[in-house]
């Protein structure tokens, strides 16, 4: 019962946070609501049975990610943005596609009610499973996926590294 | 356990820990002024109560009465809570610090610990990675340029140094095989050729407490890493703006992390409250609690000795050093670590 409240009122939280996301006008407040989000997500896998990955939800999206979006937002001084109705491309795709994505989750949601309920923690949601599975059985497509993000990080090496000849001219002038 | 039996005694244990964590806070702040003071060829607080013991209250009662300014530049909501926010992550870390054995006391049976979770550690990472907010939040809110680059240097600062940070600890992890504060403590009871005790730090951790050591200076915002409130730069850094209480929150912050971090070095590297235990049944039941205690309180000394001794890095040193030098030394650890637990298993 208490874990049905709770999951409840996260959830609402968790909307809340991403409805605010998309209102705010102010990055940084935006960027924080994001990190609400993440925070109430984190609590619901908790609730869920997977205390790894509600752990690493924090550490990782909250604590790491989030936390470099704001940095970024400090250092450019992002101000306020200002609502332009001139987006012909958000009137043709994005309500069709709202509308769509709604009635998608409506209807899985509906075909699946009826499965069985599943007890808290009969999943692997336990840090050794995760890890066994992640170095076991899923050992190749961890691996690609590492190889994924080293590419990534030397890409953003060689972007940052590259010297700017715009740059050199002003400074010469 | 019923559940009235289970609130009252988590409420009790609450109340406990936040009391003890508090007047800690404020007798660390004591000990600071007194040991650098001495180090300095001073005296340190003398005035109110013997050996300027009182100082911490007479501080806190100044503080409570100042006048709380709020510039008009600022930007109001995450002006007032980035402090809070501040406080808060520092306090909750502690609700999952096991600070003994279990005891009985009327018929209750408790672990001395607010609440013991299998994921303890990766809590505490969580709380204190999030701790970076109320510093970066009040850097950008006040609106000022000099709390706007402490705030960007605590937080470029403490998300380079949470990896090494973190990776010093995942050599502790492989050898006690589980996330929960109190195994990875009752791993390391007992000795090597009965004198030695099974400390991880003995068991070749030793590197890794040394990088865990000076990653948790930089968390902290301590000297020789603390170029967020940098008083010869930056006036004082993230909270230039900030007067009486708030800023007395980030004060209690900062000492409340200084605290974590300690209790945490003693329960993964230096065995938690394993200790001689001797005399009668009363005192081997206090003796583990005052063990943890004095491990935390060297720890804190070891503090303020190195803030009485080293001056400040420069930035592109402090960066270069944790990227450098100190995140390849925990791969290194965590590399060999886990070949030394591969083999003899």
């Amino acid at each position: 019962m208490l874990h049905l409240i709770l999951f409840l009122a996260f959830g609402a939280v968790c909307v809340a946070g991403a409805v605010n996301l998309l209102v705010q006008r102010h990055p940084i407040n935006s960027a924080l609501s994001l990190v609400v989000v993440m925070g109430s997500l984190a609590v619901e896998y908790l609730l869920l049975g997977a205390e790894f990955v509600a752990a690493v939800q924090i550490i990782v999206y909250a604590g790491a990610i989030m936390v470099l979006f704001v940095f970024v937002i400090m250092l450019l001084n992002a101000g306020e943005e200002e609502y332009s109705n001139k987006s012909r491309v958000a009137h043709v795709v994005g309500i069709p596609g709202v509308l769509i994505g709604c009635v998608l989750i409506g209807w899985v949601l509906v075909e699946r009610s009826h499965t069985e309920a599943v007890a808290v923690g009969a999943l692997p949601g336990a840090p050794k499973d995760i890890g066994w599975l992640l170095f076991h059985d899923y050992l190749l497509p961890f691996e690609v996926t590492s190889i994924l993000v080293l590419i990534a990080i030397m890409g953003a090496v060689v972007l940052a590294g590259r010297p700017e000849p715009v740059q050199q001219s002003k400074k010469e002038s | 356990m019923g559940v009235e039996t289970f609130i009252l005694v988590s409420v009790i244990k609450i109340v406990i820990a936040l009391a003890v964590l508090l007047t800690a806070v404020a007798y660390s702040v004591w000990l600071e002024r007194k040991v650098v003071g001495h180090m300095q060829n001073r005296w340190g607080p003398t005035r109110v109560g013997p050996f300027g013991l009182l100082q911490p209250l007479a501080d806190g009662l100044k503080f409570i009465f100042k006048e709380d300014l709020t510039p008009p530049h600022v930007y109001r909501p995450l002006y007032i809570a980035a402090p809070m926010l501040a406080l808060i992550f520092a306090l909750t870390s502690i609700a999952v610090v096991p600070v003994g054995n279990w005891v009985s006391v009327a018929g209750v049976h408790t672990p001395l610990q607010i609440t013991d979770v299998n994921i303890g550690l990766l809590i505490i990472l969580g709380v204190t990675s999030l701790g970076v907010y109320g510093v970066a939040l009040a850097g950008w809110s006040s609106n000022n340029k000099y709390s706007l680059l402490g705030g960007l240097r605590a937080s470029a600062q403490m998300v380079s140094y949470e990896i090494a940070l973190g990776l010093s600890l995942v050599g502790v992890l492989i050898m006690a095989g589980s996330f929960s504060l109190r195994d990875i403590v009752d791993a390391q009871g007992g000795h090597f050729w009965g004198f030695i005790p099974r400390w991880n730090i003995f068991q070749g951790q030793i590197v890794a407490f040394f990088v865990y050591l000076m990653a948790a200076y930089a968390e902290t915002n301590r000297v020789p890493f603390d170029l967020p409130e940098a008083e010869t730069e930056l006036v004082a850094g993230y909270h230039t703006e900030y007067s009486s209480m708030k800023f007395a929150m980030f004060f209690m912050a900062e000492y409340a992390n200084m605290i974590t971090v300690a209790c945490l070095a003693s329960l993964l590297f230096l065995g938690g409250w394993h200790g001689p235990l001797f005399g009668p049944p009363m005192l081997q039941a206090v003796l583990p609690l005052f063990w943890f205690g004095l491990r935390i309180f060297a720890f804190i000394f070891i503090y303020i000795w190195v803030r009485g001794t080293l001056p400040r890095f420069r930035y592109d040193q402090l960066m270069a050093f944790g990227w450098k030098f100190l995140l390849p030394l925990a791969m290194a650890n965590l590399v060999v670590t886990a070949l030394v637990v591969a083999l003899r298993s």
